[in-house]
Formats: structure tokens, C-alpha cells, sequence
């Protein structure tokens, strides 16, 4: 080994050491919260006294949405002083179980699966409500949807926004010119979706592609089939695995909607055939109608996020959306939703303070304030929520003859629920029998 | 683009930039400082020892020796422990932890024996993932190795080499997702009545075929995805190669020429036995690489339409599905192929030494 003696080279570089990490040791926040006694701050004062805190939050919101919500609590910061830290990601699913595995978990989650929640409140990694929480939580929220964010009898969450799937979108312009009627039950939507088909038209336009997440649009349409063809009971039977999930009930809703997707004659308006339902970005799904290259396009409410600008929805805009219709509206009107639970992963007094306050009917509020968003919160002045089908949505939820169902996917195991299930979709779409498609996934549900 | 809004992640790139700076900064003066201590006291040892005169001759030299040798032993140690150290928590932890795992339960709970293993075996789907790892990890190195070969013989000494090489070597600096976004473009699919936008559809349109979702339909969908494996790992194999077609000493090139060889036994016998131990390393490192491919199947398909191969598929297991149990078992298995390989090219190693 060559040895030289170069002791003033060594302290040269320990010298620009130095200095760089004094340059970076300069910088700090300078805070511009608004003054925490004045009348604007006053419904924050029983969350106030964390001053200079910060709370993480973890989500798979991103984009326009995440804006809206970093919005929706910069006046709670304001006068309280807790820096809300939010971070959305498109791989919430994974990711959270990393940070959680890794020992570094953000203070509060998003949730949007129940089943995933459940997992990790059986691995003890969630922190139980307080005593005074959960009697706010009662008080805000209907008993059916705390049930999804309870797991061994505790309460782990509550909701944040939901989101009700039951919709078909499509161009109110369009019908009239065409003299079509918005149709009620499934019977008509097929006597309609064959009479666009036979100007040689695709009445319908569907995207699954979705990233990691591919196939889960479809199935949307599975649930909400269950839902029309079977009880209520029977969809709780089929996503707690109470029945296979090769049962040929299931199978019979299956059919149906293959009736819709599998058929070349109705699928895939302005995209191609059957197969480019799977390559097809779910936002980019239901564009189409705008250009008047198809007639219908089954998603939810939140779709109205990923129109263009300046899109005009409404009852006699440029798109709108009906209740995907019963199949015998006798048997009541079955609603398929979804939405997102706060959950706490540290309680911290700050942490605390933020889940409170995400549970309150003021945040539930100025959040709708903002559009696009509803919320199964009914502090919600309805009144207040202006966009249209954000109104059609709350109309749907707070219906009381409506049969409300969470997303199944969501509440079964991930291995099936964003597993297996999403894979046999899109095998399923691409040729693969009902039968073996649901063989498939019934042999993969965790033992 | 707000700067002010970055200045987060701005400020967690000054961090890193300055805990860099604080470790191999650290790691540069030890290297100065450490060294020289041990020098200036093997100095004086030795200055000590030959001072002793020669009453000490006959009694000290064993000893002299030891007092220069053990220190540099030390010295030795001391720079390994911090690799061994990475080794430890990095390496060797994970390893037995991911084993150890492989034997128990999705929630790591139960212990289940070699249950997630027979699973790995009897599930059709795994099966096909076994399948195309396989197929991978033969065409990629065959044909990567091929073309930078080709390539590399082809431009030596050209007249516009250095620019040549250059637009082979650039897909190497691309990311494998940057590099999996771009040939999803190629293949993008749009149907007939519309205008493409993916190269290859408008290339096949124009000798008259009808659009096809390429992605879509195995087995070709793998062997498209393979292709962008090829389309990165053929510069690193070009360069790697040439450097070693340019090491052949010229001696030996002049003297096949004076025999009269042709531009083939040139190439087949000179030139490939003289960069054989290149070309080893070149199929060994492209092979592991290919092994663990994992980015570009998830960018493109996520191992949907039959595309999957097992690191994927480990990942979608462990971190998606919360099936820890049977993602390990996956990642032992992959362990288990890389090993062959990795013996083969120490061996290799190690024979080259001896020669």
C-alpha cells in the first residue's frame, strides 16, 4: 500500500465539509399562520395548543384531488399551528405496508379498503378510537359505515369522503337528438344498448387499465350485478366467502355483465374491440361520450374528476350520469359504493387533534365547499354541495329505500380483492370462461 | 413548476447531498489519517528496532516483524468492518429473515412448513411465471450478448466510432422504467379507424395488417417485453466488449495477418478466444440482471396477460396481496437460480487468476 503524508489536503476537504453543511443547516420555516384568538380561528380552539407539530398523512389520493384536499385543512394549520403533511401515492396499497412493516408508519391513512384496514387492526398496528371519539363519530356518521372501519368489536376509523358507483354516464345532448330515453331497469338499458348497436354504433365505452390496479373497473360492474341479481345478503354471503366465490350465483352475475362486456357489438366505443377494454386508461374510459363515439359509460360519481376543463355536467350539460338501473325495481334500488377511512397509526395529542377534527361536520363542510366530493358525514348541509352530480350522489346516498353495499373487492382479502381477482377480470375480458375465471379465483382466496 | 412548493424535496436533496459529502468526505480523510499513523509507527518500530544495535540482532527479529505485521492485519480489519457491517444488515439479515419467512403464514404468524413452496409448484399461474423467467433469462443474454458482440466487431476502428457506439450505449443511461414508458409508446394500440400513435402498429398498418393490442396477447407480449431488456443491456455488453476487442495486443493480430486468416477466422479465431473472459462476465452480469427483472414487466403489463416473472410476482405477493409467506418463498427460489451463477463466475474468476 502506498502511504503518502498529506495532512493538508485532509483538512482542506474536512473545511468544504464543513461549509456545506453549514449552508445547509440555514433554513427554517418561517410561519405565517393566521392569529389563533381572532373570530376567524374560533371554531378551531379546542383543537389549538399543538402549535408548531406536524402530522402525516398517507393516501392514494393525488393530483387535482390532493390539491383540493391540502385546501379543504389549510385553515385548521392556520390557526392551530399543526403542519398537516400529506403525501398521495399510486402505490398506496403496497407502500403502506412497507412503511408499517419498516417501523415508519405515517401518522394517519387513508384507507379505502376495509379488508385492508382489517388487517392491519388485527396486526395491532392501528390506534382504537377514544372513548369522546367514538361518541363523535356515532353522532356523525350512519352506524353501516363505522361497521367497515370496526374490526374485533373496536372502532379503528371513520369516513372521509365517499363515493357511489351505481352510475352510468352520458350525454344528455346526445339522447335528446336521438330521442332516447333514460331507461329504468335493466330490461330497457339492453333494448336501448341494442338499438344504438344496430345503427351500427357501440352504445358502450368501458377502460380497466389502471396501472397496478388494472381490472378494477370491472369489477365495479360484478358488484353492482350481485347486487341487482341476487339479495343483499347473498353479496354479503359472496364477500365474506360465506359462499364460494364459484357459487353459480355468482356465475349468473358474471354472465350478465359479460352480456355488456364481452360482447363486440357493444364494446368498446371509440377504442377498439373487446380486448382494448384492458389497455384502455380508466380515466381516459368514458371520453368517448364527449366525442359522441359511444352512448354509456358505467362508473362513479368521482369520474367527473378526469373530464376536461370547462366539461359542462348537469341534467343539460355536455355529460351526466343515471342510476345504474335494478334489474326488477320491485326488489328495491341496490346502491354500490365506496370511500375512505381515517385511520391512526401513532396518537400523538396532535394526531389527535387532526382525526378529530377530520371527523367533524366543519371539515365535512369546507371540504364539499370545494366540489367534487361527498361524504357519508351527515353534518353535511346538503344544501352547500353545488356541482351536479356531486347533488345526484348525495341524493342517491341519503336515500332511504336505497340498499347501500360497500365495494366488495375492498372488503375481501387483498390477496382476492386487489389480487386475483382484478387478474381474473381482465383474463376474463381477453376470452377466458366464467367458469374457470371464477375456479381461478376461488382457489386463490387465503386459507 | 413553483419552486417554492419543491423546497421540501429540495431540501431533502441538500440533506442527502450534505450526508454524502459527510460519509465519503469521512471515509477519504480516514483513508489519509489512518494509514499514515500506522506508517509513522511502523517507522519508529523499525527505528527502534535497528537502534537496538546488534546485542538486540540475534533476539528481536522475529518479533520486528510481527510489530510491522500486525498493524497492517488491524488495519485491514478496520476497513472491512464497515463492509461487513453493510453486509450483515443489508445482505445476510434479509436473507435468512426472507427464509425464515418463506416458512410461515401470509401474516408471518404460523409456522406452515413447505406449504407456500408446494403452492409455488402446483398453481398454474406460477407455473407460467416460472416459464417465462426461464425464457428470459435465456433470450436476453444470448441475444443482448449477440448484438453487442456484432456491434462492437462491426465499428471497431469505423470511421465514426465513437459516435456509433454512443447510440447503442445511450439506452443504458435510460431508467427500466423511463425505457418501459417509452416502448409502451411503440406498441401502443389504437383501433383501425383512428390514426396510430404507436410505431409499430403504423409500421404494420402500412404493410397492410390490421392494428394489434401487442401487449396483449402471449407469448409475444414477453417476447416484446424482452426486447426492451435487449434494447438496454446490448450497450452495456457493446462496450464492455469492445474495450476487449481493443485489448487484443497487436502482436498477435499482425501475426493471424501475416498467416493470411480471413475476416471470419479472424473473428472466430482470434478475436473471440482472446475476449472470452469478457464475454463471461458480460452473459454473467446480463443473466442476473435478467433474473431479477422486475420494472419492466410492472411498467408495461404488471404481469397481466401471462407476462409475469418472479420478481414481480414476489412483489405483488408480499407487498400487495399481504402473502409474505409465499413472496418469500418466490424470493428464496429466485435466490436459489441466481446461485448456480454466481458460483460460475467465481470459479471462473479464480481459474483466470491462476493463469
Amino acid at each position: 500500500m502506498a502511504v503518502q503524508s498529506r495532512p493538508r489536503q485532509a483538512f482542506a476537504i474536512a473545511g468544504v465539509l464543513a461549509l456545506a453543511l453549514g449552508a445547509t443547516a440555514c433554513s427554517g420555516d418561517s410561519e405565517s399562520g393566521l392569529d389563533p384568538d381572532s373570530a376567524e380561528c374560533a371554531p378551531y380552539s379546542a383543537y389549538q395548543g399543538h402549535d408548531g407539530e406536524s402530522v402525516s398523512i398517507y393516501a392514494s389520493i393525488r393530483d387535482a384531488e390532493a390539491d383540493l384536499l391540502r385546501q379543504s385543512w389549510k385553515q385548521f394549520e392556520d390557526c392551530t399551528g399543526i403542519e398537516i403533511d400529506y403525501d398521495g401515492s399510486g402505490e398506496f396499497e403496497a407502500q403502506l405496508q412497507v412503511q408499517v412493516d419498516g417501523g415508519n408508519p405515517p401518522d394517519l391513512a387513508f384507507i379505502p379498503q376495509p379488508g385492508l384496514l382489517a388487517r392491519f387492526a388485527q396486526a395491532n398496528k392501528l390506534k382504537p378510537m377514544t372513548a369522546e371519539q367514538k361518541s363523535l363519530a356515532e353522532a356523525n356518521y350512519p352506524a353501516d359505515w363505522l361497521k367497515y372501519a370496526t374490526a374485533g368489536g373496536q372502532l379503528y376509523g371513520t369516513p372521509l369522503g365517499a363515493n357511489v358507483k351505481s352510475f352510468v354516464w352520458y350525454s344528455p345532448k346526445a339522447f335528446a337528438d336521438n330521442g332516447y330515453q333514460v331507461p329504468t331497469t335493466w330490461q330497457q338499458l339492453m333494448e336501448l344498448s341494442d338499438k344504438i348497436a344496430a345503427k351500427n354504433q357501440k352504445p358502450w365505452c368501458v377502460g380497466l387499465e389502471s396501472g397496478e390496479a388494472t381490472g378494477w373497473p370491472a369489477t365495479d360492474w360484478i358488484e353492482d350485478l350481485m347486487l341487482r341479481t341476487q339479495t343483499p345478503e347473498v353479496y354479503d354471503q359472496w364477500t365474506s366467502h360465506a359462499i364460494p366465490f364459484n357459487d353459480p350465483r355468482v356465475l349468473q352475475a358474471v354472465d350478465q355483465a359479460g352480456q355488456v362486456l364481452k360482447n363486440p357489438k357493444y364494446v368498446n366505443g371509440g377504442y377498439g374491440d373487446v380486448k382494448s377494454l384492458t389497455t384502455t386508461p380508466f380515466q381516459e374510459g368514458g371520453l368517448p361520450i364527449l366525442q359522441g363515439q359511444c352512448s354509456m359509460h358505467r362508473q362513479a360519481n368521482f369520474y367527473a374528476n378526469y373530464l376536461p376543463e370547462g366539461t359542462k355536467i348537469g341534467p343539460d350539460g355536455d355529460i351526466y350520469a343515471f342510476y345504474f338501473p335494478a334489474v326488477d325495481p320491485a326488489r328495491g334500488k341496490p346502491v354500490l359504493g365506496g370511500g375512505e377511512f381515517t385511520v391512526a397509526f401513532t396518537d400523538g395529542p396532535a394526531v389527535q387533534a387532526v382525526r378529530q377534527y377530520l371527523m367533524t361536520g366543519e371539515y365535512a363542510n369546507s371540504r364539499a365547499a370545494l366540489g367534487n366530493w361527498i361524504t357519508p358525514n351527515n353534518k353535511l348541509d346538503v344544501s352547500k354541495v353545488e356541482q351536479a352530480v356531486d347533488k345526484l350522489s348525495m341524493e342517491v346516498l341519503l336515500d332511504k329505500s336505497a340498499v347501500f353495499r360497500f365495494d366488495g373487492s375492498d372488503l375481501m382479502p387483498a390477496a382476492v380483492g386487489s389480487g386475483t381477482l382484478w387478474k381474473g377480470m381482465i383474463d376474463w375480458v381477453n376470452g377466458k370462461d366464467t367458469k374457470s375465471t371464477l375456479d381461478f379465483v376461488e382457489g386463490s382466496w387465503p386459507k | 413548476m413553483d419552486f417554492a412548493d419543491e423546497t421540501p424535496k429540495l431540501l431533502m436533496l441538500l440533506y442527502g447531498l450534505a450526508a454524502f459529502a459527510v460519509v465519503v468526505g469521512g471515509l477519504l480523510v480516514l483513508l489519509d489519517v489512518v494509514p499514515n499513523w500506522f506508517a509513522r509507527r511502523r517507522e519508529a518500530a523499525l527505528v527502534a528496532a535497528s537502534a537496538g544495535g546488534p546485542a538486540a540482532a540475534a533476539g528481536p527479529r522475529p518479533r520486528r516483524r510481527s510489530v510491522a505485521n500486525r498493524p497492517e492485519g488491524a488495519l485491514a480489519l478496520f476497513f472491512l468492518l464497515p463492509t461487513l457491517a453493510l453486509l450483515a444488515i443489508g445482505l445476510v439479515v434479509p436473507a435468512v429473515r426472507t427464509t425464515v419467512l418463506s416458512f410461515m403464514d401470509g401474516g408471518s404468524e404460523n409456522w406452515v412448513g413447505l406449504v407456500n413452496y408446494r403452492w409455488m409448484f402446483a398453481q398454474d399461474e406460477i407455473f407460467g411465471i416460472l416459464t417465462n423467467t426461464l425464457i428470459w433469462v435465456v433470450l436476453v443474454p444470448l441475444v443482448a450478448t449477440t448484438i453487442g458482440l456484432v456491434y462492437a466487431v462491426l465499428v471497431d476502428r469505423a470511421r465514426f466510432e465513437s459516435v456509433a457506439k454512443a447510440l447503442i450505449f445511450m439506452p443504458m443511461a435510460i431508467s427500466f422504467v423511463g425505457a418501459s414508458i417509452i416502448w409502451k409508446f411503440v406498441y401502443a394500440y389504437r383501433s383501425g379507424e383512428y390514426d396510430q400513435i404507436g410505431l409499430l402498429n403504423q409500421v404494420w398498418v402500412m404493410v397492410g395488417g390490421e392494428p394489434r393490442q401487442w401487449l396483449n396477447d402471449p407469448p409475444l407480449n414477453t417476447l416484446l417485453l424482452i426486447v426492451i431488456m435487449i434494447w438496454i443491456q446490448a450497450g452495456f455488453a457493446m462496450v464492455v466488449l469492445s474495450a476487449a476487442i481493443k485489448a487484443i495486443p497487436g502482436d498477435v493480430v499482425e501475426a493471424a495477418r501475416l498467416d493470411g486468416v480471413n475476416p471470419w477466422q479472424m473473428f472466430w479465431q482470434i478475436t473471440l478466444p482472446s475476449i472470452r473472459p469478457a464475454l463471461i462476465v458480460v452473459v454473467v452480469t446480463v443473466s442476473i440482471a435478467t433474473l431479477k427483472v422486475f420494472d419492466i414487466v410492472r411498467t408495461t403489463t404488471n404481469g397481466n396477460f401471462d407476462t409475469g416473472v418472479i420478481a414481480n410476482e414476489m412483489y405483488n405477493q408480499a407487498f400487495r396481496f399481504g402473502q409474505t409467506g409465499q413472496g418469500s418463498a418466490l424470493a428464496v427460489f429466485l435466490f436459489v437460480l441466481v446461485i448456480p451463477i454466481v458460483i460460475y463466475q467465481v470459479r471462473n474468476l479464480r481459474k483466470q487468476r491462476e493463469v
